[in-house]
């Protein structure tokens, strides 16, 4: 059974939905303040990825084509409710810190995009796959994002004082943070680049002679491509040479 | 006679001035606030632009040695860069922190976006903007004389007028970043460039008589002591922050200002408007650097409203 850890590489790696498709750039540029956030980003939209995937999946014979975008996002909104309360209830710190961007999961283009274009079309096994793949894929690079927005920015790892802190008031010597990583410019400055250098180890590995996924989300036609917005026209991938 | 029978294709007729000719000159001209700067605040403004300027050279080269581009230090550009990051840090701050802002400016606003000719944004002022975010009370905090305090704009935002002494801001004789204070020695590195042709009146002038007439207008609505045109005040405004270097040496940045003539115009109405508008109704003293990037910005879009028409294009269908 490929397809399933096909769908696993291929939503962590090769449609990495932050760093190669760029889907959902809204909470990845507003939650990835610290590294904690992101994972808690991260894990709550692959639990609605999976469940909304799963169940639209399932609907995908009995839902008709001309309603079909009412009917997910009525899915997946009533899974991030769920997911809400569970998060108000037992995490209220994450909660707290996240705010507005759980409720804006219903409209996370990444889950609207994998039910539109993957799970309305494919069984329920392959669909569950997908979701997990996209939604680790998404949670490990909005965690990394954190991470390094969080060490440049506070000098903290998850939480924990990493690197001592220099006091300008009794002159103690240490890393003064750069402030500007946990506001909005470093979200930006960080994604390009963790893209530039995720694009630089697979043009390495290119060259090596491995054989290297399309960096487009246009690899295998549009049937498992997320991003609706090219309206099936296939654009070139620019990796050619 | 020889040398009029060439048969290339053309240009034929190439002047002289190439931009590293410029470059130096724009150097040269700041070597007067520079110099002042240094004799006001002492050696660790000399330490700071040295670093600074080395940073962004050093940067420039590194990057493109690595990337296997041409080597491009020798234009002066990343100089002048350096230097004015450099004129525009306090003096008191701590040296890695102003060759964290040159890596910056060269790197992130100047070489990713494909060098010289290509940056969207001044660089040394995305440097500054980028350094007064991250590191907010460094780069804010003024010594003069010992004595750590508010510069004058700061006084002059609070409505206090009677500690404002215009002369001591016209010599320079006041607390500020390096290169700002004097605005003598300003005009005269900026009158060489004018005389030199380098630079012309149309971007500077125009922000500088739109940011009077905004402030005169608008003065007295943000303070309620200060009269309509009050020449004290306006005085002071002038020569008080970062406006008489922004408008001579940043804003007239070739690179980040618009090409056409009326461009060049609505550019400096542009940044006399965002100036006085961010020194008066907004949060800090100062506005000037933000300003100029958020013009830079709108450049393309200057450009386009501003394009001329060839002669026999338009007119009635």
């Amino acid at each position: 059974m490929n397809s399933c850890t096909e769908r696993l590489y291929n939503g962590l790696v090769k449609e990495n939905p932050t760093f190669v498709l760029m889907l959902g750039m809204c909470p990845t540029l507003a939650v990835t303040t610290s590294a904690i956030n992101g994972l808690g980003m991260g894990l709550s939209t692959t639990v609605v990825l999976v469940l909304s995937n799963m169940m639209i999946s399932m609907l995908r014979k009995i839902i008709p084509d001309s309603v079909r975008v009412p009917a997910f996002i009525v899915v997946v909104a009533s899974f991030v409710t769920i997911v809400q309360f569970l998060l108000e209830g037992f995490i209220p710190s994450l909660y707290s810190a996240l705010g507005i961007y759980i409720p804006l999961i219903v409209v996370n283009c990444i889950i609207l995009g994998r039910a539109e274009s993957y799970a309305s079309k494919n069984p329920v096994l392959p669909s569950v796959f997908d979701g997990i793949g996209m939604g680790l894929g998404f949670t490990v690079g909005l965690t990394s994002i954190g991470v390094v927005r969080e060490l440049i920015g506070a000098g903290k790892f998850f939480g924990k004082q990493l690197i001592p802190l220099a006091d300008p008031s009794t002159g103690a010597a240490g890393y003064t943070p750069v402030t500007i990583f946990i506001l909005a410019p470093g979200a930006f400055l960080v994604l390009a680049g963790l893209t530039a250098l995720q694009n630089k180890v697979k043009n390495n590995a290119a060259k090596k002679g491995k054989k290297v996924p399309e960096t487009s989300g246009c690899g295998e036609g549009c049937g498992s491509c997320g991003n609706t917005a090219c309206g099936g026209k296939v654009f070139p991938t620019g990796n050619e040479e | 006679m020889e040398n009029k029978l060439n048969i290339s294709s053309s240009p034929h007729i190439r002047s002289k001035i190439t931009s590293g000719n410029i470059m130096l000159m724009v150097t040269v001209a700041l070597l007067p606030a520079s110099a002042f700067g240094v004799y006001n605040f002492g050696m660790s403004a000399l330490l700071m632009l040295i670093v600074t300027t080395a940073a962004a050279v050093l940067t420039e080269y590194v990057y493109e040695k690595l990337m296997h581009k041409k080597i491009t230090i020798n234009d002066f550009s990343a100089v002048v860069t350096g230097l004015l990051l450099g004129l525009n840090m306090p003096p008191t701050a701590p040296l890695w922190m102003g060759a964290l802002g040159s890596v910056f400016a060269i790197l992130i606003v100047k070489q990713l976006f494909g060098g010289l000719g290509q940056n969207f944004m001044n660089p040394a002022l995305g440097a500054r903007c980028f350094l007064l975010i991250s590191f907010t009370s460094q780069m804010t905090t003024f010594i003069y004389d010992g004595e750590t305090g508010p510069t004058p704009l700061a006084y002059i935002k609070e409505g206090s007028m009677e500690s404002i002494n215009s002369m001591n801001m016209l010599l320079g004789r006041i607390p500020g970043t390096i290169g700002e204070t004097s605005v003598i020695a300003i005009v005269i590195g900026a009158m060489f460039l004018i005389l030199l042709g380098i630079i012309d009146l149309r971007i500077p002038g125009t922000y500088i008589l739109t940011f009077v007439a905004f402030i005169g207008i608008f003065g007295p609505m943000a303070n309620e002591n200060i009269g309509f045109f009050d020449p004290h005040y306006i005085t002071a405004q002038l020569c008080g922050g970062g406006l008489m270097l922004g408008a001579w040496f940043m804003a007239t940045d070739y690179v980040t200002s618009p090409i056409t003539k009326k461009g060049q115009i609505l550019f400096g109405v542009l940044l006399g408007v965002l100036t006085g508008l961010f020194r008066l109704f907004g949060g800090s003293a100062e506005g000037v650097s933000y300003a100029i990037i958020i013009s830079n910005l709108l450049v393309p879009l200057i450009e386009k409203v501003t394009l001329p028409k060839p002669f026999g294009k338009g007119g009635e269908k």
